[in-house]
């Protein structure tokens, strides 16, 4: 298990080597940024919640290009090969990155404690919220994570990796907008899957062990895909 | 040091590597040979725990591979073919990350780096991207990557392919400095890298082993005759046809052409017996003038186009 560290120092590291890590970061904080304050001063509430309302559709969409590159990268090279003969095991190798991709996605959202700033001065915020916001925004990212960590492990076609993983993050994210048509006696089960509802209830400040125990099995179940995937390549 | 049971891996209906048995001694340089295609890729990833083996066992120093592989990767340096390494990273901080997850102490660590630069020529490049290398420097990264541990054991899969004809030299170099003290397995299709550094070869071809056992002896053994050429002059072609495949022992006459007045003969003989002796004997006993006489040793090349020859 040593060597999940110094895996997550070379895969953190490498993020910010290479343009992509600008280029993600500044997307999100031009995207979230343009919806919040685009509707904020009409509104003249001095609160983070239509910062945290967009964050699922937006993660949705930037965590998979973060995580796209982990394992498609490696087998497109060839150095999955170097990186499985050195004293590793699956386990190490996927924590290590998947502690790394999380560890992208807070560093991408410290830029936004900004707006925590901004709408602090502007008005009498209420904290409970935005605390609860950045713990289930930690937990978003990281269950999105573990979904891009599979699907990366799947393909050595980075483009391919990033079209999967945002196609399974959208629909859990989305697919709750559509129950419509089913019968309300397993609606609410079947809600229950759905990414918004649990993201939402902790962004109002409601910290929930039912939605934390929801994301991590969502991690749980990401990683434990990723390895089925690495485990059936030999 | 390493044993290898009914080794098997099947690709689809294609057995990649079809139920092979070796051993390997501690201390001994064993060079895999075979043609492109002929499974020594997958049989050296199997060695190292990277794929699994369809069927059969690899043992290494007693402990069962697919057990504790952790165990075996540790006491083991592999270079892939073509080292593929991190692109975007410096070749120092490449080293430095193999070194901590090989759990060199933190102390240790940059006396171990600056050891392998010496060792593998890498000073002048620490500090540049493993990108920007050429194939030479690249390939010595990954000879470096694999040594880092002081392994016992190293496995490398063509480590000179792609090289020019000086970094070959250096490369072979090394891995004969290494191969004093530890077990090395190389895989090759050059045959004359075999001959150069291996002590002992294994030929495969289709996933089999047609050969196995030190050079010399596989030089000897397989096939059968040998050749041996003669020049004379002041000669009837017929006459020399006669006599010499009336030598006894002597198996035909390969081929007898007539160049200006000298004639220049072939004879196939069994590589069992030598038979320069006789030969010499019967020509003395004629008014030939032999110019030139001397037996074709067989090349490494020769048994291998024999024994991987479709059949």
């Amino acid at each position: 298990m040593r060597a999940v560290v110094p895996i997550f120092r070379k895969e953190f590291g490498t993020y910010f080597v290479s343009p992509i890590a600008y280029i993600v970061i500044a997307i999100f904080l031009l995207v979230t940024g343009w919806f919040f304050f685009s509707t904020f001063f009409i509104l003249e509430q001095a609160s983070l919640r239509n910062f945290f309302s967009m964050l699922p559709i937006i993660m949705a969409f930037v965590v998979p290009a973060v995580t796209m590159r982990l394992f498609a990268e490696e087998l497109n090279v060839g150095s999955y090969e170097t990186l499985l003969t050195l004293p590793v095991s699956f386990n190490d190798v996927i924590l290590g990155k998947f502690a790394a991709a999380v560890a992208f996605i807070v560093a991408m959202l410290v830029p936004t404690l900004g707006y925590v700033v901004t709408v602090a001065v502007l008005g009498r915020l209420d904290w409970g919220p935005v605390i609860g916001g950045y713990l289930g925004a930690v937990l978003l990212g990281a269950a999105f994570s573990a979904i891009g960590l599979f699907a990366s492990s799947l393909t050595r076609n980075q483009i391919v990796a990033f079209i999967i993983g945002m196609t399974i993050c959208f629909a859990l994210t989305l697919f709750e907008r559509m129950l419509f048509f089913l019968p309300r006696a397993i609606l609410g089960a079947v809600a229950y899957l759905g990414v918004d509802q649990h993201f939402q209830n902790i962004s109002k400040g409601i910290v929930d062990t039912r939605d934390i125990i929801y994301f991590l099995s969502i991690c749980f179940i990401g990683l434990y895909a990723a390895h089925l995937a690495l485990e059936d390549k030999n | 040091m390493i044993h290898v049971e009914n080794l098997t891996k099947n690709y689809g209906d294609i057995a990649a590597v079809d139920q092979i048995n070796f051993e390997i001694q501690k201390g001994e340089i064993l060079g895999l040979l075979g043609p492109n295609g002929a499974g020594k890729t997958t049989t050296l990833r199997m060695l190292t725990g990277f794929l699994r083996p369809s069927a059969g066992t690899i043992r290494v120093k007693e402990i069962d591979i697919d057990r504790h592989p952790i165990e075996i990767k540790k006491i083991m340096g592999y270079l892939p073919e073509s080292a593929p390494l991190y692109h975007d990273m410096l070749v120092f901080d490449y080293l430095n990350y193999v070194a901590d997850i090989r759990e060199i102490p933190p102390d240790r660590k940059r006396a171990r780096i600056r050891e392998l630069g010496d060792l593998c020529g890498l000073n002048p490049v620490m500090h540049m991207p493993i990108a920007e290398l050429s194939k030479g420097f690249k390939q010595r990264v990954g000879l470096a990557h694999a040594m880092m541990s002081d392994p016992e054991i190293l496995i490398l899969d063509e480590p000179t392919s792609g090289l020019d004809p000086n970094q070959i030299v250096e490369i072979r170099d090394i891995i004969k400095r290494i191969g004093k003290q530890k077990t090395v397995v190389l895989s090759t299709h050059i045959l004359s890298e075999a001959e150069a550094t291996c002590d002992r070869v294994v030929i495969i071809s289709h996933g089999k082993i047609v050969a196995d056992g030190d050079i010399d002896k596989l030089k000897q053994s397989a096939g059968g005759t040998s050749l041996i050429h003669l020049t004379l002059q002041r000669a009837d072609s017929d006459a020399v046809r006669q006599k010499l495949s009336a030598t006894a022992g002597v198996q035909g006459v390969v081929s007898l052409d007539d160049v200006d007045g000298q004639l220049r003969i072939t004879l196939s003989v069994p590589s069992t017996r030598d038979l320069r002796g006789e030969i010499y004997r019967t020509v003395k006993q004629t008014d030939w003038e032999l110019l030139e006489f001397y037996q074709e040793s067989r090349t490494l090349e020769t048994v291998f186009r024999e024994l991987t020859k479709e059949n």
